[in-house]
């Protein structure tokens, strides 16, 4: 089965945008990063394709500001997709390529015509100096 | 299950002594494939030339709009039939987030842009908000899905005993798709035209043209031949052409494309062709 045009379409949008974007469906799978995602994470999206939640969730070690993991439910992308809201944070993550990273996420989730539920996107932001 | 092309035009009707060929009214299509009942695709122009060929024994109609932009439905206060108290008729079409499909129809169908309000018509008439997904009509099941135009837009697969006919005549698969049509499941309509018998899609640029339309919601006719190609469709009926398009330019657009190199049938539309389909025979 194809993908609904809403959630093609925000991949299209993604692919031309500069901020780093991860597109889930509403099973949690993530089924699109973009270019700037790519970086963020040190993974290819044509090389890795789609991946199960469970995977996304915790292959990038998150953690939260006290160093503690955090649990997949309290991630914003999920958030977004579990209790169909909002949802803002910021987080610190290990690339593949090793690299930590300090994040600000804010994620929302993709309701269609007719109240679909078609999954969630989250929208990351390397933390700049000064950020709150 | 026979299909008739009413209306193959774009964007506003062109009804010019340069477009007598291929025709001036805008997209609707009939369906017909039970006794008794028939399905009309789209409410432009078109439509006017059926209410004039509605049998005395129709008993049902069913009109399934795509979109509402006001060339789909301009046809639609000239349907005989609304106005036959013994004809049943249940228009289909999408809802916005916002509006009920009654709700949108009614800003054309009432003063001052029409005489008549949709509530005075002396049909039966039954209103739908096209679902997403399957529903059956007599003779034929039907899937809708939302397909990428602006405003809330559906394309139709409608399939019967003898065959598939997917309708898609305003449709941008294209749009930002960097991998267009190789990734189908990233593709827009896709899962409606796959393995379609005729596929009737929207054609309106020539190919050159497109760039200058991006975002605008068509297709150039390379992008309809891609999708048909790589959906193993058997048979594209190029449609929605460009009212700028007259008859001699169309000609020339189109046998640029003879032979096709892979086995599909390219046709493209004209008002009044009729096509069996399952049959072998062209239009």
């Amino acid at each position: 089965m194809g993908y609904d045009v809403e959630v093609i379409l925000m991949r299209q949008a993604a692919s031309y945008l500069a901020m780093p974007i991860f597109v889930v469906d509403p099973k949690g799978n993530l089924v699109y990063f973009n270019e700037p995602a790519e970086e963020l994470l040190g993974l290819r999206y044509e090389e890795v394709g789609e991946m199960p939640a469970e995977e996304w969730s915790t292959i990038f070690v998150p953690t939260d500001k006290n160093g503690d993991p955090m649990p997949p439910e309290a991630l914003p992308l999920m958030i977004a997709l579990q209790q169909h809201r909002p949802a803002h944070d910021r987080f610190h993550i290990q690339g593949l390529d090793g690299q930590k990273r300090e994040l600000f996420v804010t994620a929302f989730p993709i309701i269609g015509q007719h109240a679909r539920d078609l999954g969630a996107v989250a929208i990351f932001w390397e933390a700049q100096p000064g950020w709150r | 299950m026979e299909v008739t092309l009413w209306g193959v035009r774009g964007s506003i009707p062109t009804p010019r002594p340069d477009t007598v060929r291929y025709g001036g009214n805008t997209s609707c299509a009939e369906v017909a494939a039970a006794p008794n009942s028939t399905v009309i695709i789209d409410a432009g122009t078109g439509i006017c030339a059926i209410g004039q060929q509605l049998p005395a024994d129709l008993e049902r109609v069913d009109l399934l709009l795509t979109h509402l932009h006001m060339y789909h439905i301009l046809g639609l206060g000239f349907v005989a039939g609304l106005y036959r108290p013994d004809l049943e008729i249940h228009i289909w079409g999408p809802d916005s987030t916002v509006g009920r499909l009654r709700e949108r129809l009614s800003r054309y169908m009432s003063p001052p842009l029409f005489p008549v309000r949709i509530r005075e018509l002396p049909c039966r008439l039954s209103l739908h908000d096209a679902p997403l997904g399957r529903f059956e009509l007599p003779g034929v099941s039907v899937t809708a899905a939302l397909v990428c135009h602006p405003g809330p837009t559906v394309g139709y697969r409608l399939e019967g005993d003898t065959g598939t006919v997917a309708y898609l005549p305003d449709h941008e698969p294209a749009l930002g798709a960097c991998q267009f049509p190789d990734l189908p499941r990233w593709t827009s309509g896709f899962d409606l035209v796959a393995g379609a018998d005729l596929l009737i899609h929207d054609a309106q640029y020539a190919d050159p043209e497109y760039p200058d339309h991006l975002g605008w919601g068509h297709s150039s006719i390379g992008q309809a031949v891609a999708l048909a190609n790589a959906a193993d469709v058997r048979h594209l009926i190029p449609f929605h052409h460009d009212p700028g398009h007259d008859d001699d330019c169309l000609d020339d657009l189109y046998e640029a494309l003879w032979p096709a190199d892979n086995g599909l049938l390219i046709t493209p539309a004209r008002e009044g062709a009729r096509l069996v389909v399952g049959a072998q025979a062209p239009i």
